[in-house]
């Protein structure tokens, strides 16, 4: 018997994720070579090109949302782990402390001030910060020094029955903002004005000191990446989530409808009225209902996938609940160093020099 | 958290040297107190005789991990 080649319904079905009352089924990818007899799956870059897609859902600068749509797995997260893990950033890894009298612990100290996330001139950071060598001299290539230097006093101007620390006190409060960059070298072209070396966020308390305390620190940033330390981490939360299908199989009516927008979170589930084409049509379950209202999948993606409306009798054949396998809807939260939207870009070019590195490897073995 | 603790320089302390005043904090009310090698150890404000040492001025380096 000749093999028929699969409809497209077929291939849709193939696509989605099972997910029942208690199971959760069809978890795996099925198109590669040789798993259906007689078709071809073997991987193909025209293919790929054709089939693949990136939706666009929402891009500020330290909150992106996006979606890859008809790739594997594999490739989704590779993307995620290397926007965690492989995208250098910016941040203070030498801390010398000439002074600290505070009540916080010189290496707790250290290791609050290491993680701060710094910003600057994309170029600079980009292209002019090198890796620093592990046994080398700090160049203004490779290391940016900022120094911490603050002081607690009384403040003469307080009054008399003043109790809050930061109006009886001068520098009762250290915040990130206290933090004084000093360009080196040619750090001057790329780091000054509006691209100079600063806290994403002015506002963060460091420590509290009281009168006669001080803090005296020199900090050394260098270039690092998420896999040594998560302070080089650019992203706070890289994930994705796949696709929710939600396919309402028989009608949904009047406060049934109601019950079952209940079961998932708002938005995801619309009412809408029974249309009069619609109640005439025989078989469709409409019949006579014309008016009432009837439940319509609005917004699937927002769903949380809870199978709430599993749970209930009335549902339970009415409604598949699935995932859509090849299609991944990203988030991307920036720490604030460099845009989200160019923190997937810089991935995407990561996952490329990879396969370029490991192509000449392979090209060198087999000579 | 590991601090690479820098041996202290015993060859030369210019800490002390003579006519040097060295300050000290006060136990009772926190001022700070110069004192010379020879004067006796009381706080001039407040004639407390508990005075505590400051803390070095030496340099410690940490890594901020």
């Amino acid at each position: 018997m000749p093999h028929k080649p699969p409809t497209q319904e077929e291939l849709e079905r193939r696509k989605i994720v099972g997910i029942n009352l208690e199971t959760v089924t069809n978890v795996t990818a099925t198109d590669f070579p040789g798993n259906y007899p007689g078709e071809d799956h073997s991987w193909d870059i025209e293919k790929f090109r054709q089939g693949f897609n990136v939706e666009i859902h929402q891009n500020d600068p330290y909150e992106a949302s996006f979606s890859l749509i008809g790739c594997d797995a594999s490739i989704a997260n590779a993307f995620r782990r290397i926007m965690i893990a492989d995208v250098p950033t910016l941040a203070i890894d030498q801390v010398f402390i000439y002074n600290n009298k505070s009540v916080i612990q010189d290496e707790v100290l250290a290791s609050r001030l290491g993680l701060i996330p710094f910003t600057g001139g994309r170029e600079g950071l980009r292209d002019f910060l090198k890796w620093r060598p592990k046994d080398g001299e700090p160049k203004d290539y490779d290391t940016v020094g900022l120094e911490l230097n603050v002081k607690c006093e009384h403040n003469p101007d307080a009054g008399p029955n003043e109790t809050d620390p930061t109006k009886l006190y001068k520098h009762a409060h250290v915040y990130a903002k206290d933090i004084v960059f000093h360009p080196q070298g040619r750090q001057v072209e790329y780091f000054s004005g509006e691209n100079a070396i600063r806290p994403v966020n002015p506002d963060i308390l460091i420590a509290k000191l009281r009168p006669g305390q001080e803090i005296d620190v020199k900090m050394h940033m260098i270039k690092g990446v998420g896999s040594n330390h998560a302070k080089f981490s650019p992203v706070a939360t890289a994930s994705y989530r796949i696709l929710p299908v939600i396919q309402i199989t028989q009608p949904i009516l009047g406060r049934d409808a109601e019950k079952f927008a209940k079961c998932f979170p708002a938005g995801v589930i619309g009412l809408e009225k029974v249309t009069k084409a619609e109640a005439k049509q025989k078989g469709s379950g409409y019949e006579g209902h014309e008016g009432e209202p009837k439940a319509v999948v609005v917004a699937p993606e927002r769903d949380t996938v809870s199978r709430e409306c599993l749970r209930h009798a009335e549902f339970k054949d009415k409604v598949k609940l699935g995932r859509k396998r090849d299609h991944f809807i990203f988030l991307v939260e920036s720490t604030g160093q460099i845009e989200s939207e160019a923190i997937f870009l810089e991935s995407v070019q990561h996952l490329k020099a990879k396969a370029k590195n490991l192509e000449k490897q392979l090209v060198n073995m087999v000579r | 958290m590991s601090g690479t603790y820098q041996p202290p320089n015993t060859s030369s302390r210019d800490d002390i040297k003579e006519g040097n005043v060295i300050y000290y904090t006060c136990g009772d009310c926190a001022v700070r107190v110069p004192l010379e090698p020879s004067a006796p150890i009381r706080c001039q404000k407040c004639g407390a005789r508990v005075l505590y040492k400051e803390r070095t001025k030496r340099m410690v380096q940490f890594e901020a991990r």
